[in-house]
């Protein structure tokens, strides 16, 4: 059997149909052009860009990042071009590929979100957006919209009203009840969800007596948070009826297998590309090789095979 | 640029828990400029999780060298491979020394010097002579990387912080003397190592002499991607806030460029 009987596509909602279910995650692929020499961009499932929000972000000072067991923690705080230098500099790059392009946003302000979602509706080769309110290293409005349900649904709304594209909400796992931000998702329009983002963590540094990163928290990531993110994409698979994108130390195929039978539709790689800058297609090429090794033809009989039915 | 697993042909322990690795990399041996870096990923599984920065050393052939001290997991990781193991690294990255006219000084801390024999080496195959300047702990650690540099033509001086050999105390302290040997000379300065010893460079070389300097910083992914490198600017860049990239921005920068922090 050869690959082309393996049918990979995957529906992530609002209408748009991945050729396969590996994309990347926000602020781990800068925007596509940095891992051109290591793997097949246009082969990718989508690719979702460094958030963008409506002017440029100088980011957090150093350091900004530290290595943890398995992981690492980062406080970037959200250094970006901002709106119009992505339309300008980045976008034409990207349109020039033939894999969806997903573009991350974030605001300090429901307002400064509509603005963003307007903006880049207007733009032509954009496949979806997905909505930034959980990033953990920004000071105001961030944490509130992805803590609270009601302003996670009201800020939905709003820029599903600004936007006819499809609409991603990408979830906070630092709140009590994951199943609840993720409803308020569902009820303000998104057409999916994806998770989780950063878990709050820090580390210090023993020598100086002091935090290691300048923001003092920062978001950890890798596979050391992947049992916690699985998890949750479970109970999120539980909560909604919308499709669910499972993001959360997924750097090897095997991990990909397993949000996909918790019931996630597509999954996003993210540390893994620091360490290994052709982990997603190494994911892809396994998925496909489990599928032929198991006479799997459509891999979408596969989201929430774990759960049994439920 | 390349991301592959390559052949080990050399893992020599040189004294002072400091080692030097050649790998065997003809893609990245061939296009190599002094001032660049691979990333090496020490160990197979996830811890440690994160490539390590280490630069170029040498080239030779189609091999590559890499020098380093055990320090952490991964450069103790590093030390325990042996030739005809495979290494995956990531590279060549990063910018690389300017090199201008004029009477050029190198100089050099600890693990520092590690591309400023690749210079060095560069420099005398365009027939410049370079006065080196190096410092290390004490004499085991200078003994472990010293040859090297002594295998060169030119002028070299060297100081450990113990006197256990060459001059007493840091290198820097030979700096103001050398310039002051041409005081009329547009000196180029290149530098390599702890902080402290480039900041103080970076100050005697100030409206007088160009300065570069290779700087390090945590690292995560080395190609632009994790925003992670950052170290303080003088100037505002066009994001509006006063950071370089070490990764994208640099190694190697002007010391102007750069804002020291006491």
């Amino acid at each position: 059997m050869n690959d082309n009987n393996q049918d990979l596509r995957v529906d992530i909602g609002g209408g748009l149909k991945l050729n396969n279910p590996v994309m990347t995650a926000s602020g781990t692929f800068g925007y596509g052009r940095e891992f051109e020499s290591f793997t097949e961009l246009d082969s990718l499932g989508a690719i979702v860009v460094k958030g963008i929000s409506l002017r440029p972000r100088p980011g957090n000072p150093p350091p900004r990042i530290v290595e943890t067991a398995c992981g690492m923690l980062n406080a970037i705080g959200l250094e970006n071009v901002g709106l119009e230098a992505f339309i300008k500099d980045k976008l034409p790059y990207l349109k020039g590929h033939k894999c969806p392009l997903i573009v991350n946003i974030l605001g300090d302000s429901i307002e400064e979100y509509r603005h963003l979602a307007a903006g880049l509706d207007q733009e032509e080769g954009i496949s979806a957006i997905e909505l930034n309110i959980s990033c953990p290293n920004v000071k105001k409005g961030g944490v509130a919209f992805g803590s609270q349900p009601d302003l996670a649904r009201e800020l939905t709304t709003t820029v599903r009203q600004a936007t006819s594209l499809p609409l991603i909400v990408k979830l906070s796992p630092n709140v009590s009840d994951i199943g609840a931000m993720a409803r308020a998702a569902e009820t303000g329009g998104a057409n999916a969800v994806s998770l989780i983002n950063t878990l709050i963590g820090m580390a210090i540094d023993i020598r100086l007596k002091k935090p290691v990163l300048a923001n003092i928290t920062g978001g950890l990531s890798g596979p050391a948070i992947k049992p916690v993110a699985l998890r949750m994409v479970w109970q999120a698979a539980d909560a909604v009826h919308i499709p669910v994108i499972g993001i959360g130390g997924i750097s090897t195929w095997q991990d990909a297998m397993e949000f996909i039978m918790a019931g996630a539709s597509a999954i996003q790689v993210g540390t893994a590309n620091f360490f290994n800058p052709a982990a997603v297609d190494e994911i892809q090429a396994g998925i496909r090789r489990y599928m032929r090794e198991n006479n799997i033809n459509q891999l979408h009989t596969l989201i929430g095979a774990a759960r049994g039915g439920k | 640029m390349i991301q592959a697993k390559r052949q080990i042909t050399l893992n020599e322990s040189l004294g002072a828990d400091i080692y030097r690795l050649s790998i065997q990399a003809p893609e990245i041996a061939a296009t190599a400029q002094a001032g660049q870096f691979i990333m090496v990923k020490t160990g197979v599984g996830f811890d440690p999780l994160l490539r390590r920065p280490f630069s170029i050393h040498q080239t030779e052939g189609d091999e590559i060298q890499i020098l380093f001290k055990r320090l952490g997991k991964g450069t103790t990781l590093l030390s325990k491979l042996a030739a005809g193991q495979q290494l995956d690294i990531l590279g060549p990255l990063g910018n690389a020394f300017t090199l201008q006219e004029g009477p050029c000084c190198l100089i050099g801390g600890g693990m520092g010097v590690a591309p400023l024999l690749f210079l060095a080496q560069t420099m005398r195959s365009r027939g410049i002579t370079p006065h080196i300047l190096l410092g290390a702990r004490n004499k085991a650690e200078l003994m472990a990387f010293l040859p090297a540099f002594q295998a060169l033509d030119g002028s070299l001086r060297y100081a450990t912080d113990d006197g256990s050999m060459g001059q007493r105390g840091f290198i820097i302290e030979a700096l103001p003397a050398l310039l002051a040997e041409d005081n009329k000379a547009k000196w180029q300065v290149y530098s390599c190592g702890p902080y402290p010893m480039m900041r103080a460079v970076a100050a005697i070389c100030q409206h007088k002499w160009p300065c570069q300097v290779s700087m390090e910083t945590m690292m995560a992914c080395g190609i632009s991607a994790c925003l992670g490198c950052t170290i303080t600017a003088r100037n505002t860049n066009r994001k509006g806030g006063k950071y370089l990239h070490v990764c994208q921005d640099g190694p190697v920068f002007a010391a102007e460029q750069i804002e020291w922090k006491s």
